[in-house]
């Protein structure tokens, strides 16, 4: 899932007037017809048949010292007292959070950049935003298997010819070194879909606003600053908090740059996570998949509050 | 920062003259995009020998197509693209009938409470990364014999849900209630008026549904890898990892592989690169 999404942002939440139609027709306490349960029933049931319910069992495990088979017997809180002090573990969460923050500030710097010259008037525009667009089509365990041939072979061949020291060797063989062609090539592959959302938060935009502030005299960063960030901040939101959110959950393109290595340099949480399955630990894994869901949902509400009252509605 | 440099050169939005600086400065960042798909293509139709030259960016001579065919043999392409296919045919279609059904349903009875909370409940999953359920869903696909295609498709399908109902009651909102009524008038029931009015006029967003998931579907390596225990039964993506282990394999017929598992999305943005753009902004802005 290393598609970036892009969201509906909260600009206009539109509910009142779905509601008020309905209510005309319907009438509001009186009984609705059977079959609209029968549309919306069959989502919630297997949603919680295979989401709701195996992430409920597997809570309960992470109580126990149950290892995916036979018996088991509760262990209470200490396979999350055990995850404190597990260099392995707490590794991975060092990793992970450092990776996605840097990616995340990256690629929403570059895509908005990007977003904003792609509005201004260019000559190509569609051919320029087509070519922009192609990553967020393409298979991240691919595009990381051609990536990992140009760090492994073409970046040193390159800086031996110009006898540029530092990248001599390959970067994904240097445990310092091997986290930035993560960043990279996550950023690379999710540019595009913030950068769509971005674009369609800026054609929004009138372009009267921007007449009037440089009658005013403000200099092209202060419209940007005043004008532009103020009134697209929802769109900063959703798309950082579902950035964030992908970048945590990492997987297909650290298998395909670095499979976790060197060592466990670029071990990502879920890669720990699912060295649960075969290492038979899988309670103590759930444990850490707790934990791993509780950090990923707090974050993604720090992040919404931080924001809260800063976008501007047109 | 190119981008905002970019605004002085223009001046503003001034209403005549294209700048040619942030073409050009665009028609660069497109090149990180060209030159790694241009090194797949040219390394794909290399001879074993000039693949390992170490020169990524020489053209290929002579041209060399025969990686193709090895790497079709060595992937057994034919099954894993079918096994592949049918993983995002299960994911699309679970995905576009269990969404719009259910958005329609929340959209029209917005005003029970039970309908509303359900979204809430469904938009949940937009918060639920899927390896703190893998574990135990490796363990309850195995349990229902699930542990294949059939499987992985439909967990495809769940993980998308979220995302889905979201675009779809966006997009209901804002459709005028109108026609249904009037539907209603001329005696049609609820199941007629959803697949003879409602359908058509989601058109757009069918497409912009169907084509994520199909492009999630198709691209997730993650998923298939943990829950299928068939290797034989692997997906596209998942199977490219033999030329990560097999240090004999050559350059060249790896990456005729890689260009065999990336053509199909390809090819439906080229064909659909509408849909996926104004899908994206409409979604956007609309909601």
């Amino acid at each position: 899932m290393t598609l970036q999404t892009p969201l509906p942002t909260p600009v206009d939440p539109g509910l009142d007037r779905g509601s008020r139609t309905s209510v005309r027709r319907a009438g509001r306490g009186r009984r609705p017809e059977l079959i609209w349960y029968a549309f919306l029933v069959p989502a919630l049931l297997a949603f919680t048949a295979f989401v709701v319910a195996p992430a409920a069992v597997g809570i309960f495990y992470s109580f126990t010292d149950y290892v995916g088979y036979g018996q088991w017997s509760f262990l209470g809180l200490s396979n999350y007292a055990a995850l404190a002090t597990d260099p392995r573990i707490l590794d991975s969460y060092g990793f992970t959070l450092g990776f996605a923050l840097v990616t995340v500030v990256l690629a929403q710097v570059v895509a908005l950049a990007l977003a904003v010259a792609l509005t201004r008037r260019i000559h190509f525009a569609p051919a320029l935003r087509g070519i922009l667009v192609i990553p967020m089509v393409l298979s991240g365990i691919v595009v990381a298997y051609v990536f990992n041939f140009l760090f492994a072979n073409t970046v040193p061949a390159i800086a031996t010819a110009v006898g540029f020291g530092p990248l001599e060797q390959s970067i994904l063989g240097d445990p310092d070194l091997a986290w930035l062609a993560i960043v990279v090539v996550s950023a690379w592959q999710t540019i595009p879909g913030a950068l769509l959302v971005y674009t369609a938060g800026l054609t929004a935009i009138p372009d009267e606003l921007y007449e009037a502030s440089s009658l005013d005299g403000a200099s092209s960063w202060a419209q940007f600053r005043l004008v532009t960030l103020p009134l697209i901040t929802g769109f900063v939101l959703i798309n950082t908090v579902l950035g964030v959110k992908g970048y945590l959950g990492a997987y297909d393109v650290i298998v395909g740059l670095t499979a976790g290595g060197p060592g466990t340099a670029t071990s990502s949480v879920a890669m720990t996570i699912f060295s649960g399955f075969t290492g038979g630990d899988y309670a103590y894994q759930m444990a850490n998949a707790t934990i791993f869901f509780i950090v990923t949902v707090a974050i993604s509400i720090v992040q919404l509050v931080a924001t809260r009252g800063r976008a501007v509605r047109l | 920062m190119t981008a905002l440099e970019g605004r002085t050169a223009t001046g503003g939005r001034r209403p005549t003259g294209r700048s040619w600086t942030l073409t050009v400065l665009l028609g660069l960042a497109c090149l990180t995009v060209l030159v790694p798909l241009y090194v797949t293509v040219s390394m794909a139709l290399k001879t074993t020998g000039q693949a390992v030259d170490g020169n990524a960016f020489s053209l290929p001579a002579p041209f060399d197509p025969s990686g193709f065919a090895e790497a079709w043999t060595l992937t057994r392409f034919p099954v894993s693209f079918g096994i592949s296919l049918a993983v995002a045919v299960i994911a699309v279609g679970l995905t576009l009938l269990l969404s719009s059904l259910a958005a329609y349903a929340i959209v029209r009875n917005w005003e029970r409470r039970f309908f509303r909370w359900s979204l809430v409940y469904l938009l949940a999953a937009l918060f639920l990364p899927f390896p703190v359920v893998a574990l135990p869903q490796i363990q309850l696909t195995a349990l229902v014999g699930l542990d294949g295609p059939v499987g992985v498709g439909i967990l495809h399908a769940m993980f998308q849900l979220a995302f889905s109902v979201l675009l779809f009651s966006a997009y209901l909102r804002s459709v005028p209630i109108e026609l249904e009524e009037s539907a209603r008038i001329d005696g049609a029931s609820t199941w007629q008026i959803f697949w003879r009015v409602v359908v058509p006029l989601l058109g757009p967003m069918i497409a912009t549904v169907g084509i994520f998931a199909f492009l999630a579907s198709w691209n997730d390596f993650m998923m298939p890898s943990l829950i299928t225990a068939d290797p034989a039964l692997q997906t596209l993506p998942v199977v490219q990892n033999i030329f990560q282990s097999q240090f004999g394999t050559s350059y060249n017929v790896a990456f005729a592989s890689y260009l065999m598992a990336m053509a199909p999305t390809i090819v439906v943005y080229l064909f659909a690169q509408r849909w996926v753009i104004s899908g994206v902004t409409q979604g956007a802005v609309k909601a």
